[in-house]
């Protein structure tokens, strides 16, 4: 999928803008990225850069990689969401910058 | 310290004694290994039958489950035949028959914080087999603390996660998962479903990364972690670092031994009755017919996928599945009796969590799921 933003955080927001369903997934009550969502700007993760103030740009691949135990996988979705989401890993939850 | 190899075993491995990396000495290598692999499942199959093909010297199997036909679309190292068998009893028949030279261990006892570390100190490396978070941590945190290479590898439906975490030339899996995802967002393993062939490819990849750590040849995934989706057919890689705050790893680690991990991950890791909302919502299939001929305009509730509705259903209930249930709550009516049923029992439970926080009531959940209904009420149903 393709969002838009400056940042990591700009980014963020368009992808929730464009599936709600999924914000209560990557922010907790404040806002703030929960724990176990690890986000990666190309083969980096935010963590190691400048956290959700990392700049992205034009064509660069952002992936969201979720925890999943051999049988479980942080993002429950409904099928009807599962049907509009690229699967969830590498290439599949892998957003664009514009 | 076994120095040679017989002429049938020269002849077994012949097409690895033929290539430079192994060798001779590195096939003498495998055959003085040990390798421990925790869970004997979708994973542990492939990474234990091309091991013991490869001709590692010892290979314990950890694993307390019995085979069961579900089992076989992707377990492997079973068969038809040794259905109702205790899996590691029927992986080592297997791994035998494979390979009789080998020397396989059984520990037919669930993997927990009071055996770890016994189970793991004599073996060169552990694999990661598991399906669930307590184990996984569990498994991380041994292989730290005795210094130990941990063979990662986890699956969920198309998507397969592959690394090596070593801790002393890495991070460790608690550098990259701090912590688990809270129980609630977390659907369990009969529950997902799985491609049946994703295990054997990541397990295949985990027994590659084990084979080169043993033989120290090639680069191992120390660092990296491979990300693969099978139905677009990507491989991506990203760089993993060690996290100055690993609690288990790093510089000022806190966690010294082993934790209560199913506390950790606040849900079980063992003998997990995973399909039961608590006593008091419960209710059994055989209870449940009885209400319905007392009272047939009792409300069905089925939070299950709509795809799931053409493999078994019970005629009159309503269908929305648990991913909508808090956005549709208005359809149902909270001053109505309602028994919410899934497969298992599990989703059914979370439904009812849900609906419980927002003042739902009347609410049984169907222990077991339409699978307790189809075995003890309607035949006609399908297992799944």
């Amino acid at each position: 999928m393709t969002v838009s933003g400056a940042k990591i955080s700009e980014a963020l927001a368009d992808l929730t803008t464009q599936y709600p369903a999924i914000a209560p997934h990557l922010f907790n009550e404040n806002n703030e990225l929960r724990p176990f969502v690890n986000l990666f700007v190309g083969e980096h993760n935010i963590k190691d850069l400048q956290g959700v103030d990392t700049p992205i740009k034009d064509g660069d691949k952002v992936m969201l990689i979720p925890s999943i135990a051999g049988g479980s996988l942080t993002l429950t979705l409904s099928q009807r969401e599962r049907e509009q989401l690229p699967s969830p890993s590498g290439e599949g939850l892998g957003m664009r910058a514009q | 310290m076994i120095e040679e190899l017989s002429h049938d075993q020269i002849l077994r491995y012949s097409r690895h004694l033929l290539m430079p990396e192994v060798g001779l000495q590195g096939q003498i290598k495998l055959k003085n290994s040990s390798v421990l692999v925790i869970g004997t499942g979708g994973l542990g199959s492939p990474v234990a039958l091309y091991l013991a093909a490869a001709g590692i010297g010892r290979i314990g199997l950890v694993d307390y489950d019995i085979v069961d036909s579900s089992n076989l679309q992707r377990q492997v190292i079973h068969g038809t035949s040794t259905v109702g068998k205790l899996k590691v009893d029927s992986a080592k028949e297997r791994l035998q028959d494979l390979n009789p030279d080998i020397q396989v261990d059984v520990y037919n006892e669930p993997y927990t914080s009071e055996n770890a570390m016994r189970l793991a100190k004599d073996y060169d490396l552990i694999i990661d087999g598991t399906d669930n978070f307590p184990t996984r941590y569990l498994t991380n945190d041994v292989c730290v603390m005795l210094g130990k290479p941990n063979i990662y590898g986890s699956i969920f439906r198309f998507d397969g996660q592959v690394s090596v975490f070593h801790a002393e030339k890495g991070p460790c899996y608690r550098c990259l998962f701090p912590e688990p995802p809270p129980p609630g967002l977390v659907p369990s393993c009969a529950e997902g479903g799985v491609l049946g062939i994703l295990p054997g490819t990541i397990g295949t990849l985990q027994a590659t990364e084990a084979l080169k750590v043993l033989l120290g040849i090639g680069e191992p995934l120390i660092g990296k972690l491979l990300l693969y989706n099978a139905l677009d057919m990507t491989f991506d890689f990203v760089t993993l670092k060690k996290n100055p705050k690993c609690r288990v790893c790093g510089p000022n680690a806190d966690i010294k031994e082993l934790i209560d991990y199913e506390e950790f991950c606040g849900v079980p890791g063992h003998h997990a009755d995973d399909t039961s909302a608590g006593a008091d919502w419960d209710i059994t299939a055989q209870d449940l017919k009885a209400r319905l001929e007392r009272d047939p305009s009792l409300i069905l509730l089925d939070v299950r996928e709509p795809h799931e509705l053409e493999i078994a259903a019970i005629e009159g209930a309503k269908n929305i599945p648990l991913g909508e249930v808090a956005q549709r709550m208005a359809e149902l009516d909270s001053a109505e009796e309602m028994v919410v049923f899934c497969k298992r029992g599990s989703r059914s439970a979370r439904a009812i969590e849900i609906l419980a926080s927002a003042g739902f009531k009347k609410m049984k959940n169907l222990k077991g799921g339409i699978n307790a209904w189809a075995e003890e009420v309607d035949p006609s149903l399908p297992l799944y």
